[in-house]
């Protein structure tokens, strides 16, 4: 049977014909409905970690248990889970252990672009790239078998295009692998600096087993079409590159990337006339294939910077024939992302904007759009978790430099799970006199509501513990006098809380607790609730536009609200002294 | 020959369940098909594309400039925003109706008034309807994605498929109704 599956889902098609029986992940575009998938399938133990370590090791614990395992992550959660990763490569497995990291070209929902292929040699662990759909699922059974094969962690290394594209899968059966024994082995599985010395070793001798055996590679392939042009390519760029070239070149089409098949290498490149490297950001490939000393062109064509397309591709190889296009002759007026209508982190960034002196350090999330006009309020986003401990070095720095601002950090719950609480403690520990926001809106919103440590359920929609913010937040040490719990949709309460912030000389805490606007639940209890505007009494003073809602608007001189878009959170009421905002429905 | 249609439109439209249902229909009349959509951050309330590539053997997701035979526009300016995607000679679906991005609501920047005018002068093959209005009469603005798809399988020339079943398998029973009538409207224009 075949099925049209996007990348995510083929991969988790895998993970379950694989017999794969535990997996973590955290959430993060574009990975983030790989595990959402497996969760569905009977059989294999699933859970949403606090963070992509915490997700990496509990795979790694799996693996060693005797379970095929896996962890899933975008591009930037494999940094968080770096450490475990290096050294998992020394211990090897005993259960197939594959790590899934979707890299991010074009930076669609990201903070950077890097290129995790890099990852691979430096951690010294099989890689593998597949091109489509059928190919996520399949070299997602290869890649365990590999890792059993070879006693190594395997990393699957996949791209938005990949990740959110759908393609046709032939469905298989799944294999019940079962869990195997585990057995005591302190040499390999506890990592003393005398262990690491004696695997190092093993881990070389085992990547030269690879460098052989990947030659001989079913996912390494060539195929002859024109001599004159030979394509060295992986991942989504081969099938770029198959589109603009058809059978106008030859493939040395990589899915086993590293380490890379030499032999097959020189043999293709001898056996074409030049040889070019078509591949999406860094010179990865084109790197180690001239230090084969193989003449090709790789960079000089292909941009670093940015998602490649086949137009690229045409483009660079083709210039003379570009494609006539259309060019509207009207100024389209720019649509950045904004915080939706009802957006319980509006109130706070209303409130934060009304301070000249302040420094905000902001977080990833749907709040990173808090540096957005018109309410402009956040300063610097680095990665999850920054916020805090940034916000400390903010004020340490403006401390030794005489500068006279307010820091705040702003950081959501789920966010504040993953890597907040330990800048939290750094704030208490090292006497920071930064406030700090945590923007809790009872779910991981930005990347598609998903369950985490404060919401009560389990990835698999069971009931769990819910872990209070408040009560870590009082356990780190922050004196009760310096917390406020506030609801944002209450502006007075919000400001009353922000000035005390802003005056405070300790380390002061507010938490926002609303869950966010676009939860079923919220949407469906809100039904019928919405604001009405009152021109007779409106003064124009366009006060209620400074809030940034995408369902008021200033259209021929009067202001008007969506009443569709509008939830009533009544934030543009409590902004208007003229009364001329009045909600309904409640 | 690859067929390659792009639809557009601002987060919250719908544009995705569309291509999903185009796509599984696609693929129920023996096309090799890819659909590719970028969501995330762009979601909230930016503007969004999904590019859906048919024919014998698909390769590339993507579509890029001048390539796509066809282009569903669920907002009018994003018809606008799109167009260099727009192979000469294509079609241009436009749904008549505005959605303001905030810059437009904060006054920074204007919304132009003469969209349709402007892109019919230049594109020879453009379809411009209602169907948020379509839609609306029917019971529910929300369906406008629905009648859009009608209004694409018209013009792909791809009605002989029951597309009734299709839809059937993405909409929950208590909205076959609406949604039904709305994929008949947008055929039948």
């Amino acid at each position: 049977m075949k099925k049209l599956m996007t990348g995510n889902e083929a991969i988790a098609r895998g993970v379950y014909e694989a017999g794969c029986t535990v997996a973590a992940a955290y959430p993060g575009t574009p990975s983030t409905e790989i595990l959402e998938n497996v969760a569905k399938y009977e059989g294999i133990y699933s859970e949403w970690s606090p963070n992509e370590k915490v997700a990496l090791e509990v795979a790694s614990g799996a693996s060693i248990a005797g379970a095929r395992s896996l962890a899933a992550m975008k591009h930037v959660g494999l940094n968080v889970a770096a450490d475990p990763f290096f050294t998992m490569a020394y211990e090897g497995v005993n259960g197939g252990f594959v790590i899934v990291t979707a890299d991010d070209p074009g930076t669609h929902s990201s903070q950077n672009e890097q290129d995790n292929r890099y990852y691979a040699p430096h951690a010294k662990v099989i890689l593998i790239e597949p091109a489509d759909s059928q190919e996520c699922k399949d070299f997602v059974k290869n890649a365990f078998e590999l890792s059993e094969k070879y006693d190594s962690p395997v990393l699957l290394r996949v791209t938005t295009r990949i990740c959110h594209s759908k393609g046709l899968v032939e469905l298989g059966e799944r294999e019940e692998v079962g869990v195997k024994e585990y057995k005591k082995d302190t040499k390999k599985y506890a990592m003393t600096p005398a262990n690491a010395k004696v695997r190092h070793i093993i881990v070389e001798e085992k990547l030269n087993k690879l460098r052989e055996y990947t030659n001989s590679c079913p996912l390494n392939r060539i195929e002859w079409g024109d001599k004159k042009i030979g394509i060295i390519t992986s991942g989504i760029s081969y099938q770029h590159s198959k589109e603009v070239f058809g059978e106008n070149a030859s493939y040395l089409k990589l899915g086993l990337t590293y380490p890379l098949p030499n032999e097959m290498i020189l043999k293709f490149a001898q056996t074409v006339d030049e040889v070019y490297i078509v591949e999406e950001n860094d010179p990865y490939l084109e790197s180690y294939i001239k230090s084969l000393g193989i003449d090709c062109k790789g960079k000089e064509l292909i941009p670093i910077c940015g998602e490649l397309n086949p137009g690229i591709i045409k483009n660079a190889f083709f210039p003379e024939e570009k494609a006539e296009a259309y060019e509207a002759e009207i100024k389209v007026p720019s649509r950045p992302p904004v915080l939706c209508a009802g957006c319980p982190h509006r109130g706070l960034f209303y409130a934060l904007s009304k301070y000249k002196d302040i420094v905000v350090s902001g977080d990833i999330g749907c709040y990173t759009l808090g540096l957005m006009p018109p309410l402009s309020v956040t300063d610097s986003v680095i990665c999850m978790g920054a916020s805090i401990s940034a916000g400390i070095g903010f004020e340490k720095a403006f401390m030794q430099g005489g500068t006279k601002k307010k820091v705040f950090s702003c950081i959501g719950d789920s966010t504040f799970f993953h890597s907040g609480i330990t800048g939290l403690i750094d704030a208490v520990y090292n006497k920071s006199k930064i406030s700090i926001v945590i923007m809790d809106n009872r779910i991981t919103a930005m990347t598609g509501h998903q369950e985490n440590p404060g919401t009560g359920k389990t990835l698999r929609g069971e009931e769990t513990t819910i872990i209070d913010i408040e009560k870590i937040v009082v356990a780190v040490g922050i004196k009760q006098e310096n917390i406020r719990t506030v609801d944002p949709y209450n502006l007075e309460e919000t400001q009353r809380a922000v000035k005390e912030a802003y005056e405070a000389q300790e380390p002061f805490v507010i938490i926002t607790k609303r869950p966010c606007a676009l939860i079923k639940k919220v949407q469906k209890a809100r039904t019928g609730i919405y604001c009405v505007f009152d021109d007779e009494k409106c003064k124009k003073c366009k006060a209620c536009l400074k809030i940034g809602c995408p369902a008021i608007s200033f259209k021929g001189g009067q202001i008007t609200i969506d009443g569709d878009m509008c939830n009533g959170c009544g934030i543009c009421q409590q902004v208007c002294k003229f009364n001329a905002i009045t909600k309904v429905g409640e | 020959m690859t067929k390659a249609l792009l639809l557009v439109g601002v987060g919250g439209q719908g544009t995705i369940l569309a291509s999903k249902i185009l796509s599984e229909g696609l693929v129920k009349l023996g096309y090799d098909v890819k659909m590719s959509e970028i969501h995330g951050m762009a979601q909230r309330g930016g503007s969004v594309t999904t590019q859906i590539k048919f024919g014998k053997k698909v390769y590339s997701p993507v579509i890029g400039v001048a390539e796509a035979d066809a282009i569903v526009a669920f907002e009018k300016v994003e018809a606008a925003r799109y167009l260099y995607q727009l192979k000469k000679g294509g079609t241009l679906v436009i749904n008549d109706h505005e959605i303001y991005p905030l810059p437009v609501l904060t006054g920074q920047e204007e919304y132009p008034g003469d969209i349709n005018e402007n892109l019919q002068k230049q594109v020879e093959k453009v379809k411009v309807l209602n169907a948020n209005k379509i839609a609306e009469g029917l019971g529910n603005t929300k369906a406008q994605n629905i009648v859009l798809l009608g209004t694409v399988i018209k013009a792909l020339g791809l009605e002989e498929l029951d597309w009734i079943a299709v839809l059937k398998e993405y909409i929950p029973p208590k909205f076959y109704e609406l949604n039904i009538k709305a994929l008949e409207a947008g055929m039948s224009l």
